[in-house]
């Protein structure tokens, strides 16, 4: 018995260092192709160590001025994007937790019956809504800037709202009560003993919204016209349009620039981000 | 009672207001504009079902049909077996697991657009890495993204790299298996895979419905990146889904009574299926009885 589970924990090991090369090549392939000179990229065999360490292709992917799209404004798009995403993360924070108090705290007719109608909306396929919220916003004037991206985020989502009523609901009801004796309103129960002992979810629902808006494209890509209001996402995509002689090194430097800001909160939030998509899957 | 309920909606107003806006009003709306021949520069005007008619007989709208069911034929499946599996691995609690654990799961945190970009390189023809490795082992590589036979397989294994989500809960889901039920079949002397199949999977089976009905709404939706990979739905529109054609009839041909018609059957499709996964878990999913 013994013997077999060393065996068994040989071939988990094996497994699992041959699964992550799989999954870390790409990603270590974008890096070395994004600090080679544009001589090194095309090479057979491919090189992964550059011969000469060209750090200045980032501030050249940053400044890239393409012959068929002239200068793309990286920086310009990151601004935009920062923008954008914060917007939506104030937004989505405070209206999903204002809606998941009332959905677990709060005891109303018709509450739980509503809640079920939310959760079955996570359905509705986004295109399907695509053509009706785009004349919408056309007929506000809002084509052709932010509004469209951020403004929605002002009133909530299924899934954030799902998500926070799962946690809030562990909060003990004693401590609204408590409250209650000593004659706070509800909103004062909402921002002063709630909201305190619910900010790791609120972080949680930060977070995907920050991974949602940073990441959106189908969005900007509908909404935005004017080149100096593109998002990083949106504009990114402009990089390859050109055909043929594509500068890999430098596409892939920006590639990495846009990966990285959430590669960073990543890694600050690795716990967060891995607890809150678990309560996801779970009813 | 009434204070009560003049509370509950004020503090769920966002979402009320939401709900309206962002979800009834444009479901009941784009049903309207699919019997309705409608563009920005000009108002609706009923047409009946001449539109699900036209669909009907539209070979470019079954073609992408046909690709996005391909699609999702084997995109689900393949990232549900690898992020079981890879959940499984991780779950044996080897040292180091944390480190395993980012890795498979930072992939899918990659932006959609940085991963088609990504992914055009290292699937370039001539000179992506994959290729260079193929022709390394002295085998003819294919043309991922040149030939109508295979473009739809690169889009399956770049779905299966970002599993990473899906992963994360069936691990969550892995750790909530009583080791009590391990214990029981060990003494009753079962097999590694006799307790994966008996034990793991039916304890895993709610877990498994949710990211596979997640699965196939995000497969039947997939846009971005075949936008990014494959222009126009290339080579020889093996790469055209139903939500390309979508876009392209309400934003480049200005159909958009005709684009809320293919979203329709898109939204009915999508029901009918995740009804089926449900209809079909009947018999297999294993819930704890409370």
């Amino acid at each position: 018995m013994g013997k077999r589970k060393q065996i068994q924990t040989a071939l988990t090991h094996v497994a699992l260092i041959l699964l992550s090369v799989v999954f870390a090549l790409p990603l270590l392939w974008m890096l070395s192709t994004s600090l080679k000179p544009i001589s090194e990229t095309l090479t057979t065999p491919p090189k992964w160590i550059p011969t000469q360490v060209m750090w200045s292709n980032y501030p050249d992917a940053i400044n890239y001025n393409s012959k068929q799209l002239g200068y793309i404004p990286f920086l310009v798009y990151m601004r935009n994007t920062v923008v954008v995403t914060i917007l939506c993360i104030v937004g989505s924070v405070t209206s999903n937790a204002l809606v998941a108090y009332s959905f677990s705290r709060l005891r109303w007719a018709g509450r739980d019956a509503f809640f079920g109608l939310t959760v079955a909306t996570m359905m509705i396929p986004f295109p399907v809504l695509m053509v009706p919220t785009f004349t919408l916003f056309r007929y506000l004037g809002w084509v052709g800037s932010f509004k469209p991206l951020w403004v929605p985020a002002f009133f909530a989502s299924a899934f954030s709202i799902f998500l926070l009523r799962q946690f809030f609901r562990t909060i003990p009801m004693e401590l609204s009560e408590a409250a209650k004796l000593d004659g706070c309103s509800e909103f004062r129960i909402f921002t002063d003993v709630i909201v305190p002992l619910a900010k790791p979810a609120l972080m949680v629902v930060a977070l995907f919204t920050f991974m949602g808006s940073w990441n959106d494209f189908l969005g900007p890509l509908i909404y935005l016209v004017d080149q100096n209001t593109f998002t990083l996402a949106l504009g990114l995509s402009a990089y390859q349009t050109q055909h043929g002689g594509t500068p890999w090194n430098l596409l892939m430097a920006a590639t990495l620039l846009v990966i990285l800001p959430i590669l960073i909160v990543f890694f600050f939030a690795q716990k967060l981000f891995i607890q809150g998509i678990a309560t996801s899957g779970f009813k | 009672m009434k204070k009560d309920l003049r509370i509950g909606l004020l503090f769920a107003l966002p979402w009320i207001l939401g709900f309206i806006i962002f979800l009834a009003y444009p479901v009941l709306a784009s049903l309207y504009y699919s019997f309705t021949n409608f563009s920005i520069l000009r108002e609706p005007s009923y047409v009946g079902a001449d539109n699900y008619a036209e669909l009907a007989s539209d070979t470019v709208f079954h073609k992408a049909l046909i690709n996005t069911l391909i699609y999702a034929v084997g995109a689900v499946p393949l990232s549900t077996v690898v992020a079981i599996g890879l959940a499984m691995l991780l779950n044996t609690k080897v040292k180091g697991m944390s480190y395993y654990r980012t890795i498979f799961f930072l992939p899918s945190l990659v932006p959609m657009v940085a991963l088609g970009t990504l992914f055009l390189w290292i699937f370039n023809g001539d000179y992506g890495l994959l290729n260079e490795g193929i022709r390394a082992a002295n085998l003819e590589p294919p043309n991922w993204l040149g030939d109508p036979a295979w473009s739809k397989s690169t889009l399956m294994l770049i779905s299966m790299w970002g599993c990473g989500q899906a992963m994360v809960i069936y691990l969550a889901g892995l750790q909530n298996v009583p080791v009590s039920l391990y214990e029981a079949a060990d003494l009753d002397g079962a097999k590694l895979g006799k307790k994966i199949w008996n034990v793991t999977l039916p304890m895993l089976s709610p877990v498994i419905l949710f990211n596979v009905v997640m699965g196939i709404i995000g497969a039947l939706q997939v846009f971005a990146v075949p936008y990014v990979m494959f222009p126009g739905g290339a080579p020889a529109r093996s790469t055209y889904f139903i939500a390309s054609y979508l876009f392209d009839n309400a934003f480049q041909y200005q159909r958009m009574g005709y684009a809320s018609a293919v979203g329709w059957v898109m939204f009915i499709i999508t029901l009918v299926l995740t009804l089926l996964a449900l209809k079909m878990s009947d018999r297999h999913v294993h819930y704890e009885t409370e």
